[in-house]
């Protein structure tokens, strides 16, 4: 943060969950505006920057939705903190505008009365005002206003000139403004809420002129959406158009971003003006480093565009409402649904797209389980074991083995991950119940397409920023590890058998040799810890098979030779549940950010992979297959 | 008032009311909320804080596939969904009872 924007007035904006305060903000600030987390917690930061039509700069900052100050969840506290002026990082508001929904104002109106305890200047701001009009709600805006005491305006976030009685507002407010200490504020307790919610009841009867309609759109809506049999196979049908979308429609974009990085790979390899040390480290090291974390945009790209739709949409709600008893038994939260089938597609966008659970905990829990659900890296890793150790035939005359042996790997993934839900839950956490599920169902709104571009334009932004220091680091290890010290003069073998990866390999030979595993095996792992499918082009390196076409097919033909059945089924189960992506493991260390919940992650996985690969290699040797 | 006992008679808990269910408020009782993860004093105020209140008009409008839960509540304007474990301290007077 610079010095001009520590000095403008700060305007905070609070309101109630889906009350178009994100809509509100992006109307006000366009794009001078950035998203960043607050110091040592997982909530996005949304600050802006805008000018009054007095020629006033502001600071506003939009803050994460609650109901009440007395904060739940992290996201709450943060409000509740600068809204107090106690958020050490953040300078106090000066102004606190209240935003409220124009025609679902009940609970709005009840944190006006609670925020006005707080003893700092606040305005109510109702907002979408056309949609309340439109359905019969007229609110005499003046009456409430005395009613309330505070002062009150209209806003239309999303129609240009819809903000202009708010910012007036907004500037007679400050130019009059004493800085004002707050109040000491309490919790409220059961007898306070109840009420101050009566009398909210009684100041919005008293000011509302006209009953106004039920949301029949919404609710002819929800008579298909929710309906416990079409709402469920609706949901998964949209979710199959979202999976299909990341998986499919990103495919061309992230082929055609490691095309590019590969050839400016060959480029720099073939710049002979370098020294041979530097040519490595550029194309090994840092393009590859970079390539492998910007490869995933796309995708990152296209799950938070239907993210953010579906959010704005009003439909997320819903979605939670028709997964919760599902989700529940396995201990996950009903909105833990959507990150954990985008983990399919790669665990990364997967892990990002969790900020949609408001509970740290069940977050937390997804998190930690996201890295099972079976990626698309790992995917030619089981293709290559699979085609050269599991002969290509068919059971009970039309279920291929081959199929039959990758479905079996999901499903393990799958298992997996709701069994290390289950535990966690009480492990970690030491309760039977769970937060109790409690949500209010907003009624349908078309998304603005301006403010969904904001939204993707600003995920974007934070995930280049963020992993890509942290995964560019982890790069560049590896490459140290795979490239140091170099081969002796007159070497036989390939470089990387004489690199401290292949020490590393060797050394760890007793530890994963009840595995079936050999050297060659641990050192392709550690390569591929930039990325699973690394491993498959590290095998055929070390094996020294010559790359180009069908290397694949003879990395194969070679295994096939060296290894046994026993083996490549328990690298199979080790790829189930290793923690072998150090992508994923910065993002986890970025979204929860610390270490801690990164090394549980890393630790749990390997403990889970090993215990999986002996169990299968020993089971395998036992019947026969070593 | 003659219709207090028909109101008594007619109070159920939320919590075991069938889709279609249209009534009111009549009290928050904590003690029927069982097994909810919660404090009772903190049930009582996210409910308060999600417009709970006593007198105010509610309908169950919708469940889910399994069990009947979670149940979509309309309480006023907003709707609002939650479990039927929670719901059972909600207790409501069917709208046909009602004076």
């Amino acid at each position: 943060m610079n010095a001009g924007l520590e000095l403008a007035p700060v305007v905070a904006l609070v309101g109630n969950p889906n009350c178009g305060k994100t809509a509100l903000f992006n109307a006000l600030t366009g794009s001078r505006q950035k998203v960043a987390n607050y110091p040592g917690v997982t909530v996005e930061k949304k600050t802006g920057r805008l000018t009054t039509p007095a020629g006033r700069a502001l600071t506003v900052v939009d803050l994460p939705g609650t109901y009440s100050l007395r904060a739940r969840s992290p996201d709450e506290e943060i409000t509740r903190d600068v809204v107090l002026g106690k958020a050490e990082s953040e300078q106090a508001p000066d102004l606190v505008v209240c935003v409220g929904d124009a025609s679902n104002l009940r609970l709005a109106l009840r944190l006006v009365l609670e925020l006005k305890h707080v003893g700092r200047p606040v305005m109510l701001v109702l907002n979408m005002m056309d949609i309340a009009r439109r359905r019969g709600i007229e609110i005499d805006m003046a009456k409430l206003g005395g009613e309330l005491g505070v002062p009150v305006v209209s806003s239309v976030a999303v129609r240009r000139g819809g903000t202009d009685q708010l910012l007036g507002e907004i500037d007679r407010a400050l130019a009059g403004l004493p800085k004002t200490a707050p109040a000491d504020w309490r919790p409220p307790g059961a007898g306070e809420l109840r009420g101050a919610q009566r009398e909210a009841d009684r100041i919005l009867r008293s000011a509302l002129r006209g009953t106004g309609r039920p949301d029949s759109g919404t609710n002819r809506a929800d008579a298909i959406l929710l309906h416990p049999v079409a709402g469920l196979v609706i949901l998964l049908a949209i979710l199959f158009v979202m999976f299909q979308a990341v998986f499919a429609w990103a495919r061309p974009l992230m082929d055609a971003i490691s095309e590019g990085f590969t050839w400016l790979g060959a480029m720099v390899g073939e710049a002979a003006f370098l020294p041979e040390l530097l040519r490595s480290f550029l194309k090994d090291g840092v393009i590859a480093g970079v390539g492998s974390v910007i490869v995933f945009l796309p995708q990152i790209v296209i799950l938070f565009f239907f993210i953010l739709v579906l959010e704005d949409l009003g439909y997320m709600a819903r979605a939670a409402f028709l997964m919760d008893k599902i989700m529940g038994g396995a201990g996950l939260h009903g909105r833990a649904f959507i990150p954990l089938l985008s983990s399919f597609a790669c665990a990364i966008p997967g892990i990002m797209a969790t900020r949609v659970i408001d509970d740290r905990r069940d977050r937390l829990t997804t998190i930690l389980v996201a890295p099972l659900m079976t990626c698309s890296a790992r995917i030619p890793v089981y293709t290559l074991i699979i085609s050269a150790f599991i002969p290509d035939r068919e059971l009970w005359g039309y279920v291929g083995l081959q199929g039959l042996v990758m479905f079996g790997l999901y499903a393990t993934g799958i298992v997996g991950a709701l069994a290390v839900s289950f535990v966690a839950k009480r492990l970690f956490w030491r309760t039977n119940a769970g937060e109790p599920f409690m949500l209010e169902m907003p009624g349908y709104k078309i998304p603005q397409l301006r403010s969904l571009a904001l939204g993707v334009w600003a995920r974007a932004l934070a995930f280049l920023k963020r992993a890509g220091t942290t995964i560019l680091s982890m790069m560049i290890l590896i490459w140290v590890l795979a490239s140091f010290p170099g081969a002796p003069e007159g070497a036989t073998e390939p470089a990387i058998t004489y690199s401290l990866a292949a020490m590393i390999g060797h050394a760890i030979e007793p530890i994963t040799a009840p595995l079936g595993f050999n050297w060659q095996i641990n050192v392709a792992l550690i390569p591929g810890m930039a990325a699973r499918e690394v491993a498959v082009g590290a095998l055929g390196t070390i094996y020294a098979i010559d790359g180009g076409d069908g290397a694949a097919a003879k990395i194969g033909q070679v295994l096939a030779g060296q290894w046994t059945l026993a083996t490549a089924l328990a690298l199979l189960a080790w790829y189930v549940f290793a923690p072998q992506c150090a992508s994923t493991l910065a993002v986890i260390r970025r979204e929860t950010g610390g270490w801690k919940w990164m090394w549980t992650t890393f630790g749990y996985m390997l403990a889970l992979a090993y215990v999986a690969a002996l169990a299968t290699f020993q089971i395998a040797r036992a019947l026969g297959a070593g | 008032m003659p219709d207090t006992s028909a109101l008594i008679l007619a109070t159920l808990a939320l919590g075991e009311a069938a889709v279609g269910f249209r009534g009111r408020i009549v009290a928050l009782d904590m003690s029927r909320a069982h097994a909810t993860g919660l404090p009772r004093s903190e049930l009582e105020r996210r409910l308060l804080e999600l417009g709970f209140v006593e007198g105010a008009d509610v309908e169950l409008l919708h469940q889910g596939l399994f069990g009947g839960d979670p149940i979509a509540v309309r309480v006023a304007d907003a709707t609002i969904a939650l479990r039927r474990r929670e719901a059972m301290a909600i207790m409501v007077a069917g709208e046909e009872a009602l004076p």
